[in-house]
């Protein structure tokens, strides 16, 4: 387990590294420099700009010293667009709000869409199981930036209940429809693969002899099913959590929380070559650091799997 | 809306010393008007995206402009109407060749924590601003400002210690020119020319513009800074003149989303916000106290690209002019964006001061006719049903500027068979693909730096930077250059304006109109400023 | 976002089995599919979507494009849906026929969902299976590549491209296929470490077959179960994934459309009370997508003959 967890994070490496290179070209190449504005720069201020982000030296020279500073200093450079600011400034303000509400959306996800699915399975064909299966569709379906609007028309224009937007530090009035927003579609697809999945388990063998035996179905699902249920919706969380960090760019936009999702979308538009790579370094670590810590639960939880 | 400025007030120091005391508790009434004054007093208002900077050489954006003219204050303020009023410089004398201006300061200004606003504070935030070392995008704006020696030290072949700025003593502010500008006092009410606070900036370096470290001689201190979530600036008890300033605390909230903002306005979280295009008439017959429409200094066109090597069609003014003219400009203000824009059919903004909209022949045409004519034009030139023009439309990224783009295409094509692509690009590569002629027609879009009709039409100049049609015209740069020195312009604007009319390098389209939403009890807003720069300090919610 | 697959594993080894059981597999299947009453109606509702999209145009009264001026500014009361005035869905914002741009926009969104997929499916099957075929090294090293780009941020990247280099249908085709092959390609390796080792595959190394021939002629044929499952539930995850980049404003180039286009201009007007805008687009995006998730999820069980 250890060799594999060093292995995994010896590719991590390399993986961040093409990741940096592949970006950092992206942008290189891109029409559109991070200065232009409505009026073109005089050349000799356009000159003082370049030389002061260093972007008037080679190619080569510029992605090399990035990836050094970045690995010494961790220290990700200026940004271009924010002038008061730098990225790892524009990082610690944004991360923290994107991690938190995701953090919570993920859980919310985990344990609704879990409940809601083996509910569903153990009552197979009544009116819970149409109910969680039609719920857990059309959560699926309603993209979140049609969700987004319509959670501020009932619960800030209408009922009045909760604050429409800003992040105040993470008080919970902030947390709630950024939470509903993000959660769903996850929820729903957790509900519906452990429904299957449960579904499944629920015909095997084991769980049939278990049942035989006349243990209590509660105990049964507890003790015998859960885990083999758990399995694949394991694997599902790691794509499910990046689609969240990838999601919090609909989030801010709409609830102006000031997570990175709407930095990013930003500064690709304004060509914010440092805080586009920033950010896209920082979330490809934590897709690895994820999918790695997935990849253990997994083989903690299966048997079977040998590394 | 009847507030007057505060220069009225400053005279009288006595009454805003006894006035000033009244504001503490919620029954007071406005020391002017003598309305009664809600007890909450705070403004919160919706920005559109994070300022780049709030730092005031560095800033570059017109709602970072909005947050400076609270935080810092330049040598001189504008009143409700747009005219001048004394902010840090009580007045100045101006030499027989207009060259060298001579600011006397008033000698109560103070800092935020307490120190003297002198005229060496000016000098420092002007030589920093054109310093290679800050490398601002602003710095142009010194140039524009002609200020002796400008070019060179911005280009980094003289010191920053020899631009033509200087401070003679703590309250005399000497500043040379290269050339006579008429309008150049009205210029120092921008952000780039605010004084900055040389010990801070020193201090702290980039970070003086956090809250905590930034020390401002403005109405209002810097207290809270989320980016991309608000900014909170709260009353700051050193300002010069804090005794007639009513609002608190002004905030303001970041919302990308004009649909969302509106949403959060109506539901009672904003007092201020965009009304989004096309719904003001909705808005102004359900909240006619609250949807307000006012002239915006700016103006709406199409370009052409009339470079070497651009499309062989558009080169032929007959055709733009068919393009101009199938335009019906009324139902783009009227049906698209319908918040009280005016149709264009000159550059200039009408309501630029000083300005008679000069007669365009098209102008007093019915659509019906222009059509006709239009059409004629382009039969002409040798267009018709079997032998479509085809061009392309760029334009950048909005919703607005997408609805116009494609009612323009719509009435291209069923008026003259026209048919357009339309490209919408990100906000950066349309910039790069105008100045780089990398279109056949793109939109444009232009703002008055200062409230005078040279502003617009410069950029109809041969050698202008920001001509990016690149329209060639001798005639039209010999009466621009003729106008600066004109005692009175406008028929040399005349004359240009007909050379648009004629050649249409450009298509106007519409004139801007600030169209938004304001809480019924906020009053003091300058609606008649033309260029809308508005100052919380004279801003004041009165009791419902 | 992507389909489980764990869950389209499961297909490959119920394809396994039916190699021993022969060709009774697909007429197997039929008969499972069709005793699935969802997955029918489902099919049936995917077959109305698609001539919805194919001849809505023919009934339309207007071009997708055209503008009604008379319209702009006024649809709170005459852009109404109405059979009189031949706006069966009403008016858009900009005053154009919200049916002619719905039956559109339904197409494109199909097309962008079907080849998107396709795109996926074809290179991560070529891909996996030639991996799984030579096996060692090379296989070890194409798997790598898969692990790396996993776990490259894909959406951002595509942001990125899209802005960059101005956006196009083909750039999203490319964008979208780019994401969604990895996983294809990890499951078709899979598969076809079992299936190489099968009599006819050695039969053809054995008469001295070309390699590129023996994965196009023998493997990738006996991957088709898994690829069919795999592509029917991937197409709605396109499709949702294009309203995404619709959201941003990086989709399709006006005046063409999509779904997610109009359901984005729609939800920006609910609140004015234009709930048309937002129905109809949302009605067949809904559907569709419903549609094919049933559809996807009948043919996975009834190609997996495991009892469920």
């Amino acid at each position: 387990m250890l060799s594999f967890v060093i292995r995994r994070l010896a590719v991590a490496v390399p993986t961040l590294l093409i990741l940096v290179v592949l970006s950092f070209i992206l942008m290189y190449s891109a029409p559109g420099g991070p200065f232009n504005s409505e009026r073109p720069l005089p050349p000799e201020v356009l000159a003082n700009i370049e030389a002061k982000y260093g972007l008037d030296q080679p190619f080569w020279q510029q992605i090399v010293n990035y990836v050094w500073s970045v690995v010494t200093a961790f220290d990700f450079g200026p940004s271009f667009q924010y002038k008061d600011r730098t990225v790892n400034d524009v990082i610690a303000q944004g991360f923290p709000v994107t991690l938190t509400y995701g953090f919570w959306s993920f859980v919310v996800a985990v344990t609704v869409g879990v409940s809601l699915g083996v509910a569903a399975a153990i009552k197979q064909n009544s009116w819970l199981d149409y109910l969680a299966v039609g719920v857990s569709i059309g959560a699926q379906v309603l993209p979140n930036f049609v969700m987004a609007p319509i959670l501020l028309l009932i619960f800030t224009l209408w009922l009045g209940w909760l604050p429409g937007g800003g992040w105040s530090g993470g008080q919970w009035q902030y947390l709630i429809m950024p939470v509903i927003a993000l959660s769903t579609s996850y929820m729903a697809s957790i509900a519906r693969i452990t429904r299957s999945s449960m579904l499944e388990v629920l015909n095997t063998n084991f769980i049939r002899t278990a049942q035989a035996k006349g243990l209590p179905m509660r105990r049964v699902i507890w003790r015998h099913a859960m885990k083999p249920t758990i399995l694949p919706v394991l694997s599902y969380l790691g794509p499910a959590f990046v689609g969240m960090i990838t999601g919090s760019v609909v989030i801010d936009v709409f609830f102006s929380t000031g997570g990175i999702g709407q930095f990013f979308v930003n500064s690709a538009f304004n060509r914010d070559y440092s805080v586009i790579m920033g950010i896209t370094i920082l979330v490809g670590a934590l897709t690895i650091f994820f999918n790695l810590v997935v990849d253990v639960l997994y083989a903690w939880i299966d048997p079977k799997i040998r590394y | 809306m009847t507030l007057k400025t505060k220069l009225l007030a400053t005279t009288s120091a006595l009454l805003i010393a006894t006035s000033g005391a009244l504001y503490a508790d919620g029954h007071a009434t406005h020391p002017e008007t003598g309305e009664p004054l809600a007890s909450d007093q705070t403004f919160t208002y919706r920005d559109l995206d994070e300022s780049p900077s709030i730092d005031p050489g560095l800033a570059e954006d017109s709602a970072g402009g909005d947050i400076l003219r609270d935080l810092f204050e330049g040598l001189y303020n504008q009143d409700a109407t747009g005219n001048l009023v004394p902010g840090v410089a009580l007045s100045h004398e101006v030499s027989d060749d207009n060259l060298v201006y001579t600011f006397t300061l008033r000698d109560n200004a103070k800092w935020s924590n307490g120190d003297t606003v002198t005229a060496g504070d000016f000098e420092y935030a002007w030589k920093r601003a054109a310093s290679p070392e800050l490398a601002s995008p602003y710095s142009w704006f010194i140039e524009l400002m002609a200020l002796e020696n400008a070019p060179e030290v911005i280009g980094g072949d003289l010191d920053p210690s020899e631009l033509g700025v200087t401070a003679i003593d703590d309250t005399t502010l000497e500043v040379r020119l290269t050339q006579p500008l008429p309008y150049f006092p009205q210029m120092l009410t921008h952000f780039t020319t605010f004084p900055v606070h040389q010990a801070t900036v020193e201090e702290f370096g980039t970070d003086w513009t956090k809250p905590g470290n930034m020390v401002s001689n403005g109405a209002y201190m810097l207290t809270e800074h989320v980016p991309q979530e608000k900014l909170v600036r709260e009353r700051n008890e050193m300002y010069w003149d804090n005794a007639n300033t009513i609002i608190e605390k002004v905030t303001s909230l970041v919302i990308n989303d004009e649909n969302v903002a509106l949403t959060r306005y109506l539901a009672g979280e904003l007092d201020r916000t965009d009304v989004p295009a096309g719904q003001f008439p909705r808005l102004a017959a359900e909240y006619p106290e609250q949807a307000v429409s006012v002239p915006l200094a700016c103006s709406y066109y199409y370009m052409f690209n009339l470079r070497d090597g651009a499309p062989e069609e558009i080169q032929n003014p007959d055709v733009r002019r068919a393009l101009s003219l199938a335009i019906d400009r009324d139902i783009i203000v009227e049906n698209v964006l319908a918040g009280g824009q005016q149709p264009a059919y000159t550059f200039t903004h009408w309501a630029t001061a000083g300005f008679e909209t000069p007669d365009i022949p098209k102008a007093s045409m019915t659509q019906a006719e222009r059509n006709a004519m239009a059409q004629e034009l382009m039969t002409g030139a040798g267009f018709g049903p079997d032998n479509p023009l085809e061009i392309d439309l760029v334009y950048n990224t909005s919703d607005s500027h997408k609805s116009v783009a494609i009612a323009i295409s719509q009435m291209w094509k069923q008026t003259l068979g026209v048919e357009t692509t339309l490209a919408n690009q990100e906000w950066q590569t349309f910039l790069e693909a105008r100045s780089n002629g990398d279109f056949e027609v793109a939109r444009g879009g232009w703002c008055a730096d200062y409230n005078e009709a040279s502003t617009f039409l410069d950029l109809m100049q041969s050698e202008s930077g920001y001509n990016d049609s690149k329209y060639v015209n001798p005639d039209v740069d010999a009466l621009l250059a003729e106008a600066k020195t004109a005692d009175n312009a406008q028929a040399n604007y005349d004359q240009v304006e007909m050379f648009i009319a004629q050649d249409a390098p450009i298509i106007p389209i519409y004139h801007y109109a600030s169209v938004k939403m304001f809480a019924e009890n906020l009053e003091g807003w300058p609606y008649e400023n033309f260029q809308q720069n508005w100052y919380s300090k004279d801003l004041y919610k009165i009791a419902e | 976002m992507f389909p489980n697959r764990a869950a389209v594993e499961s297909v490959g080894e119920a394809a396994q089995l039916a190699e021993v059981k022969g060709r009774s597999l697909w007429a197997d299947a039929r008969t499972r599919f069709f005793r699935n009453k969802a997955a029918v109606a489902s099919l049936i509702m995917l077959g109305l979507v698609a001539a919805f999209a194919l001849f809505g145009g023919f009934i339309a009264q207007y071009e997708t494009d055209f503008v009604n001026f008379s319209l702009i500014g006024s649809n709170a009361y005459l852009g109404v849906p109405s059979l009189e005035t031949g706006h069966y869905f009403g008016t858009d914002s900009n005053g154009r026929d919200l049916f002619a741009r719905t039956v559109q926009g339904t197409g494109i969104s199909l097309m962008v969902g079907i080849v998107g997929a396709l795109v996926a499916v074809i290179v991560g099957t070529l891909y996996g299976a030639t991996a799984g075929y030579y096996g060692g090294r090379i296989d070890g090293l194409m798997m790598r590549i898969v692990d790396v780009l996993m776990s490259i941020p894909f959406m951002f990247v595509l942001i990125l491209m899209l802005v960059i280099f101005g956006r196009s249908i083909f750039m999203l085709f490319l964008g979208i296929g780019l994401i969604s092959w990895l996983d294809m390609a990890r499951i078709a390796r899979g598969q076809t470490l079992t299936i190489k080792n099968k009599e006819f595959v050695e039969v053809a190394v054995a008469t001295g077959v070309r390699p590129i021939k023996i994965i196009l002629r023998h493997i990738v044929p006996n991957l088709l179960g898994i690829v069919i499952v795999y592509a029917t539930l991937l197409v709605p995850n396109m499709i949702i994934f294009e309203s995404f980049i619709s959201f941003l404003g990086l989709g399709v180039q006006e005046p063409a459309t999509s779904l997610g286009a109009l359901i984005n201009e729609g939800s920006r007007t609910m609140q004015f009370g234009y709930h048309w805008q937002i129905a109809f687009p949302l009605f067949f995006f809904v559907v569709t997508i419903f549609a094919f998730f049933f559809v996807g999820d009948g043919l996975r069980d009834a190609l997996d003959p495991k009892d469920r």
